[in-house]
């Protein structure tokens, strides 16, 4: 697994109380995390402090999985 | 003020208000926590030269269709002014449908120019476009390359005089708004200058917006509600309206707060946020400071019952209040079903919320609560000149809700059938279920329509997601929305169904695959629960499942509790 893909994981159950070991790169962050498109919003931000890096908000416009989120965030570091 | 009664068309109404308050600031745009761009009234009207300039070079004029597919951001306005400035009929397509979805859209429109952003051409371009359009494109960069037919905003020249305006009448087409109808089918509501002008004199009458109030546009513009309220109400009186690129909860409240915003039109979704975000700062208080904010809410309430005043309640609540800016007026909120509860906790910390009913049929709202005093529980009343009338009502005064009026649309467009269905002597069947009371208020119980709305507003008709279960290994399947099978749900509470009819050797596998569809789905096309049927569905000679009549069948005898999560 990939830096950011276990990054990803981390900060996601974190703030959102999920059992880490639930979440898969395919799973569905809106599904796996039960959360809204604004919720995943907060989460974004949260991930961009971590990394260092800013994402528009475009770019994660069709993302669903953990994987295609962490291939954003790669292609941004 | 520059009222909507005194204009024949939108385009002069706008024309006349950015030379009216030429020097006050009409356009903020702000990415994050910097500010991007700041327009005054003089300011837009010249960049909306450049673009009407251009637009007019290309041909456009009187009735020329011009799509617009752009995210919240200053340049919407601006390229919506220049098209309705050379009188063409604009077509707004919502940025948060899929590409594929888009190019139906644009199809079914045919427009000769598309005003698009970079970001958004970027996800269109491998999609087949209407043939000749011509391209206009935003923040495309530098290295980009960009098709033959297709100019950058960037690179448009300032004119050396002013390009020609072309007025139009009130029965012309101002709008071509794309409702989502069943079966990928596009249901473009054609709304006249009229039914926005009239539509817009009632609201402003309501709701005034004047120089120094700040409206911040977040729901898509293109969204009925914005367009009116986060684009036109707001230039039409002189106030700024400011656009956030990073739409997320901390840059939300931090450009409240920073540019002091009065207004905002939100859908539900937004609004339970903000009540999330507001109930986690009341969370952390100590107790004792609880119990003051809790007698201080109260106290507002009481004072503020018969109208709003926001100068008591700001000053009453103030730490709250000051977390949105402290200059926050009203909340419009539709779209969806509003939650009562929610819409009375906003009231008691005097930030009232402005409840409405409305489709995109009739531009924007029919019925919208006046706030004098503030109910929460129904819909408002009908705009004046409005008319709404309830049909075939029940013992208890429930029916369907029908409109009439000056803001219904003239129709759909090349659907003269679907139009004829729609509208019946002028009355506007709108497949809602509601009842009105003594004092004129509307109030909707549910739909005689098998549809959900969304808490953030979207239209799913269950038809289009069976699409998506095609191939399912089971020998009868159906998507309903659970208040049509079920009227007695409440509109928040309705959700999507799946009726199947397993077939007992592969009930397992059918499982799995029924779970793994749904999870393939966006989130709010999501079937939440499956409804074990055992009887074989009744269908037409054509073998199309009769969906009344299995309604029917599973509200006399299916029972709820073998409802089965989705998940």
């Amino acid at each position: 697994m990939s830096d950011v893909l276990a990054t990803l994981f981390d900060l996601s159950s974190t703030r959102f109380n999920k059992p880490r070991e639930e979440l898969t790169p395919e799973s569905d962050l809106f599904q796996a995390l039960a959360i809204d498109s604004f919720q995943a919003m907060e989460l974004l931000t949260e991930i961009e402090e971590k990394f260092g890096i800013e994402v528009p908000d475009y770019e994660i416009q069709d993302i669903r999985t953990f994987q295609a989120l962490a291939e954003v965030i790669q292609r941004r570091l | 003020m520059v009222h909507a009664d005194n204009y024949p068309c939108l385009g002069a109404l706008l024309r006349d208000a950015l030379i009216q308050y030429k020097s006050e600031t009409a356009l903020i745009e702000v990415n994050r926590k910097n500010e991007t761009k700041r327009l005054s009234y003089l300011h837009t009207r010249q960049e909306g030269f450049r673009v009407a300039s251009h637009l007019a070079s290309l041909g456009v004029e009187a009735g020329t269709h011009v799509a617009i597919l752009m995210t919240n951001q200053s340049r919407w306005p601006i390229g919506a002014y220049a098209a309705m400035y050379r009188g063409a009929v604009l077509v707004p397509i919502d940025y948060k449908l899929q590409p594929h979805e888009q190019s139906a859209l644009l199809l079914h429109a045919q427009p000769q120019v598309l005003l698009v952003e970079y970001s958004q051409w970027a996800r269109l371009k491998n999609e087949t476009l209407p043939k000749g359009i011509t391209l206009l494109i935003s923040e495309a960069p530098e290295n980009a390359e960009l098709p033959n037919n297709a100019t950058r905003w960037e690179a448009l020249p300032v004119p050396q005089q002013e390009p020609t305006f072309i007025e139009r009448t009130r029965d012309d087409i101002a709008c071509l708004v794309y409702s989502s109808g069943t079966g990928g089918r596009p249901k473009g509501c054609m709304l006249t200058h009229d039914n926005y002008l009239y539509q817009l004199g009632r609201l402003v009458d309501l709701y005034p917006m004047g120089i120094g109030d700040r409206f911040f546009s977040v729901l898509p513009t293109n969204h009925a509600i914005d367009f009116m309220v986060g684009f036109i109400g707001p230039l039409c009186g002189g106030a700024t309206i400011v656009h956030q690129r990073a739409l997320r909860p901390e840059f939300l409240r931090w450009t409240m707060q920073e540019y002091k915003v009065t207004h905002m039109a939100l859908v539900p979704l937004l609004l339970e946020a903000f009540e999330r975000a507001i109930q986690q700062r009341l969370d952390e208080l100590k107790p004792l400071k609880r119990k003051a904010f809790n007698g201080l809410s109260s106290l507002n309430y009481a004072l503020t019952q018969k109208r709003p005043n926001h100068a008591i309640s700001k000053r009453l609540l103030k730490p709250i209040h000051e977390a949105f800016g402290g200059s926050l007026k009203y909340l419009f909120c539709g779209g969806a079903f509003v939650d009562k509860n929610r819409a009375e906790f906003f009231y008691r910390i005097g930030i009232p919320v402005a409840i409405g009913y409305g489709l995109t049929e009739v531009c924007t709202v029919a019925t919208v609560n006046d706030l004098h005093p503030f109910r929460a529980d129904s819909v408002g009343a009908p705009l004046p000149g409005i008319e709404v009338n309830i049909i075939n009502p029940n013992p208890e005064g429930i029916g369907e809700v029908t409109i009439r009026g000056r803001t219904v649309m003239k129709g759909y467009l090349n659907e003269p059938e679907l139009t004829a269905e729609s509208i019946r002597d002028g009355w506007l069947h709108t497949g809602d279920l509601g009842w009105i009371d003594a004092s004129g208020h509307l109030h909707l119980v549910g739909r005689s329509k098998n549809m959900i709305v969304t808490a953030g507003g979207k239209n799913i008709y269950p038809e289009d997601i069976e699409l998506s279960f095609e191939g399912t290994p089971v020998s009868d399947f159906s998507v309903f929305s659970s208040s049509y099978i079920w009227p007695d749900t409440p509109l928040e509470e309705e959700k999507l169904v799946a009726v199947v009819r397993f077939d007992p050797e592969k009930e397992a596998l059918a499982w799995q695959d029924l779970l793994k569809r749904n999870k393939a789905l966006p989130d709010f096309k999501r079937v939440a629960e499956v409804l074990p049927w055992p009887q074989e569905f009744p269908r037409t000679a054509s073998l199309k499942v009769k969906r009344q009549v299995l309604a029917s069948q599973l509200r006399d005898k299916a029972k709820r509790q073998t409802l089965r999560p989705l998940a």
